[in-house]
């Protein structure tokens, strides 16, 4: 079984070089740590920065520059500063080739929730509904369960929606799953994972070929 | 000769702001936001007002300080996760909230500020977002109709400002408060450093001065960091 660095490790593996990629709050924000040096990615974050670079040395921090998770940064060489349109102008106008982002619940349609449970919890969409709404290539990292150890991969999701139809891929902590054609594909098993687990822990239509191998980290 | 905009303080910046307004309010988290212009409106004690902001502040800072004093009647917002009593007066229904996707709210100022009515966009369909909004189709897929916002008066902060009112930002302090000075029926500016006139190049304005009122030199600045992440030496 995976931990959210396993998580991370995994999904950057999916980068490409000369992507421009956004990664959304918690595990998606690892991804950076392992894109391999020498690959031409930049990261977007959809305050207002392209080519955001890893957290700055202490004592060098600086309230003007932060993530879109309000955590600060520190800028590459070649990065770039914009307004709040712009970035989103960015994202809307499918400039960014990949977005990484967490979810609650996602369904076997590719919907996804990750804002709300009514009554209890309201943070906001951010600019999570603008990303799954444009972009071309949607990644979710989350657990594969939750807290009281129901699956997050459902039929119909449950909670408020964030967007339709849109996720493409998700990398929990014991599978890779892709999303077509109404189901979830069992793509690739955690190392330490059975096929049996992923099924048990899988509440939607879940296809499984003849053969999944097991995910490979160098 | 250029329009001055210049005024002599924030409480000459805010004359004129009453309780029942729209306020829209520059910033991402902490980061840009009009802390002098926040502190004045809070010595108003202005009531019943609607905010425009990306966010809510936090509980004893930014926008936190106006929901302290139950100032606010109505937000408009993308994200209020960091701020309890927020959540608290928005649960209990103190609070009006009308929360909508980032890229749509950005967008909806520039609109209020370019005159340009509403416009579609995929954000939000098939959401909550979408409920009584118009649905309309381009390129084989869905849109929905999301219109302008304006407001009475925009209060944003920059890094360098001069008295025509032209305005540099610095880093990811820019984020809304472009936006916001365009949708502004009066624009308040504050800045760090408030620069002679000709100082500033203008190949490097980002705000150009005629989207702003007025203008002052901001003071005290504490710039608050919400999440200080680093590395250690």
């Amino acid at each position: 079984m995976l931990d959210k660095n396993g998580i991370a490790q995994r999904i950057a593996q999916e980068v490409r070089n000369g992507w421009y990629v956004n990664l959304g709050i918690g595990i998606p924000t690892l991804v950076a740590n392992y894109i391999p040096s020498g690959m031409e990615v930049e990261f977007q974050s959809e305050n207002g920065i392209l080519g955001m670079g890893p957290f700055p040395m202490e004592g060098d921090e600086d309230a003007d520059l932060i993530n879109a998770g309000k955590q600060t940064i520190t800028a590459m060489p070649g990065a770039a500063y914009f307004d709040s349109a712009t970035s989103f102008a960015m994202i809307r106008g499918q400039h960014v080739q990949l977005t990484v982002l967490g979810a609650m619940e996602v369904s076997q349609n590719g919907d996804i929730a990750n804002w709300k449970i009514p009554g209890k919890m309201v943070k906001g969409m951010g600019g999570a509904m603008d990303l799954v709404a444009s972009a071309e290539n949607i990644i979710v990292a989350m657990m594969h369960t939750n807290r009281a150890g129901e699956s997050k991969l459902l039929s119909d999701c449950s909670l408020p929606l964030t967007g339709v139809a849109c996720v493409r891929r998700v990398v929990t902590n014991l599978a890779v799953l892709d999303i077509r054609d109404g189901a979830f594909h069992l793509v690739e098993v955690a190392p330490g994972i059975s096929v049996e687990q992923v099924v048990a822990a899988t509440a939607g239509k879940l296809v499984v070929p003849e053969s999944v191998p097991e995910m490979q980290f160098s | 000769m250029a329009i001055s905009k210049q005024v002599k303080d924030v409480t000459a910046a805010c004359s004129g702001v009453e309780s029942g307004m729209t306020l829209m309010l520059g910033g991402f988290g902490l980061c840009g936001i009009p802390e002098c212009s926040i502190a004045e409106l809070v010595r108003l004690g202005i009531q019943d007002v609607t905010c425009i902001s990306n966010n809510a502040g936090v509980d004893d800072f930014g926008l936190g300080l106006l929901l302290q004093q139950r100032q606010i009647r109505k937000m408009i917002s993308s994200y209020v996760g960091e701020n309890d009593e927020f959540e608290r007066q928005m649960l209990s229904g103190e609070l009006e909230v009308d929360l909508i996707p980032q890229g749509s709210l950005a967008e909806r100022c520039r609109a209020g500020g370019a005159g340009i009515p509403a416009f579609y966009t995929p954000a939000g369909y098939g959401t909550e977002v979408a409920a009584g909004k118009e649905v309309r189709d381009f390129n084989g897929k869905p849109h929905i109709l999301e219109s302008a916002l304006t407001a009475d008066f925009a209060f944003v902060k920059a890094w360098k400002g001069d008295a025509s009112g032209n305005l540099i930002f610095k880093a990811t302090a820019r984020n809304f408060n472009p936006m916001m000075a365009m949708a502004g029926k009066i624009t308040v500016a504050e800045v760090e450093e408030l620069v002679p006139e000709g100082e500033l190049d203008p190949n490097s304005i980002h705000t150009p001065g005629i989207f702003v009122q007025r203008i002052f030199q901001g003071s005290g600045y504490e710039k608050r960091i919400e999440q200080r992440t680093v590395q250690s030496r």
